[in-house]
């Protein structure tokens, strides 16, 4: 059952040089798209520790955005590599703490995609929405005996 | 001057720790000398009674071991914090959660139903689990709680030093009684120890390769390493980088990568996180589904990553399916 009141909090991690120049163009170009999505500016998605990702979902985001520029266009040259491989293992990961593995998602935006990233926004907060909201230390807290 | 009073204490765990104590050898004379064990289930009968009766300040330390499982260990443990000054969280298991922590990873339902019922080699067919509270033919029992999930000790009160290992090695449990008794102690609430990771003491650094490159995880269940590379450059997990060293490199010299039971290093928010950060550059994947068959290589990433620490990771623990009856 998809409730529609509930709205999804969006963590983006977004590289300076190519996603967050699309996200910025987006909105520049007065795309529509859902307001779901706190962006965070970062130099390169490979600087995207899967820390940050865990301490979002833990702290009260139901979804991730990791987006950075395609392969082979990262301003460092690797980046994105990091970032690619890091993705797949940390999915594992999730999968066995029983998160859905959709909660996270890595996209490759560059600085001209504005529709792009208006497309990718507007899918992961549908697809959060049916997933409804993670709410982790609630979720938790009935495997878990009071201290 | 009297001798100072210790306390040994230990929850849910397997013994080793108190057996680092025997294995002090001699040098467990020397703490003799200097302290009064007053307390230490696994050698000596004592009584919750007795501990209650202790003046507040006449033991001064408490070194409890293992993971915080069952009612009966919180009310111990409450009591000693009660009573003692100091507390360390001795060991992994009180320090992280330990092995025993693994058990986060299902639920006490769970655990119940594979002990009790599924086990092969049990005969339940009214499927009893143990109760609280139970009363049969008059005859009333009462058992401690089985709570939902292992805890490491600061989860349920204030630790003021960590001693961290599984086993903590001796000398180190030398040091930090040398350290209480000449009263050398470092910050509260800080591991005793060293901050730096493994690798940088670890003898095999020396053959690590400024720039390696991994394509699938190796597992010592399967391959044998090489007596002397960098278990990580050969690709096998080793969880040296982002752990503490001060360990003295015991699985390391015995052939074995490092497990991580010291814990993460001071900077380090999540051990296992850290460590997927840190081998993704070294894995050789250019493309979405290598990357995917190089992740997949990694076998139990939860276990592996998180072998002595999952209650204390930052997500603590799975959430199941369903609900916990
Ligand atoms: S990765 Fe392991 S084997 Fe290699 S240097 Fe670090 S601790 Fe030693
Ligand atoms: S700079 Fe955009 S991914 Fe590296």
């Amino acid at each position: 059952m998809v409730d529609q009141q509930f709205e999804p909090k969006i963590v983006g991690f977004l590289c300076r040089w190519c996603s967050y120049t699309g996200a910025d163009l987006a909105g520049t170009s007065r795309m529509q798209y859902p307001p779901n999505l706190a962006a965070i500016r970062v130099m390169c998605s490979g600087r995207v520790d899967p820390t940050f990702v865990v301490k979002a979902l833990q702290d009260g985001a139901d979804g991730v955005l990791i987006a950075g520029c395609h392969p082979g266009d990262c301003h460092y040259s690797e980046g994105n590599y990091k970032a690619m491989r890091r993705y797949p293992m940390l999915l594992n990961l999730l999968d066995q703490f029983g998160i859905d593995r959709r909660r996270v998602r890595l996209e490759w935006i560059s600085a001209s995609e504005g529709e792009m990233f208006a497309r990718v926004v507007s899918e992961f907060t549908q697809q959060l929405k049916t997933l409804g909201p993670l709410r982790w230390p609630h979720t938790i807290e009935q495997f878990c005996s009071p201290a | 001057m009297a001798k100072p009073k210790v306390a040994f204490y230990w929850c849910a765990s397997c013994g080793g720790c108190e057996e680092t104590i025997v294995d002090l050898a001699e040098d467990v004379l020397k703490v003799v000398e200097a302290v009064d064990i007053v307390l230490w289930p696994v050698a000596l009968d004592y009584k919750l009674e007795h501990v209650k009766a202790w003046q507040p300040g006449e033991v001064t330390v408490a070194f409890i071991n293992g993971t915080v499982r069952l009612s009966e260990q919180l009310e111990w443990v409450r009591l000693l914090r009660e009573k003692c000054p100091f507390v360390i969280a001795f060991g992994s298991c009180a320090h992280l959660g330990g092995i025993p922590g693994l058990a986060n990873a299902t639920s006490r339902a769970e655990i119940f139903a594979n002990k009790y019922h599924r086990s092969p080699t049990i005969d339940n067919p009214q499927k009893a689990v143990p109760l609280i509270s139970s009363s049969v033919d008059g005859h009333h029992l009462d058992l401690p709680e089985f709570f939902k999930d292992a805890k490491p000790l600061d989860q349920v009160i204030p630790v003021d030093y960590y001693l961290p290992g599984c086993p903590p090695p001796p000398e180190n449990v030398a040091a930090a009684f040398t350290a209480i008794l000449e009263n050398k102690l470092p910050p509260k609430c800080s591991v005793i120890g060293v901050d730096k990771a493994l690798c940088e003491s670890c003898p095999r650094n020396e053959t690590k390769p400024d720039d390696f490159t991994i394509t699938r995880f190796k597992r010592v269940a399967t391959s044998t390493p090489d007596p002397e590379k960098c278990f990580l450059a050969e690709g096998f997990l080793c969880m040296g980088p982002a752990t503490r060293g001060g360990c003295g490199e015991r699985c390391i010299k015995g052939n074995m990568p490092c497990r991580g039971c010291f814990g993460p290093t001071p900077d380090t928010l999540d051990a296992g996180l850290k460590m997927i950060s840190a081998i993704a550059s070294h894995g050789e994947a250019d493309t979405e589904e290598a990357a995917k068959a190089f992740a997949d290589s990694l076998v139990d990433p939860l276990g592996t990553l998180y072998r002595f620490s999952l209650p204390a990771s930052m997500l603590r623990r799975r959430a199941m399916a369903g609900a916990e009856q």
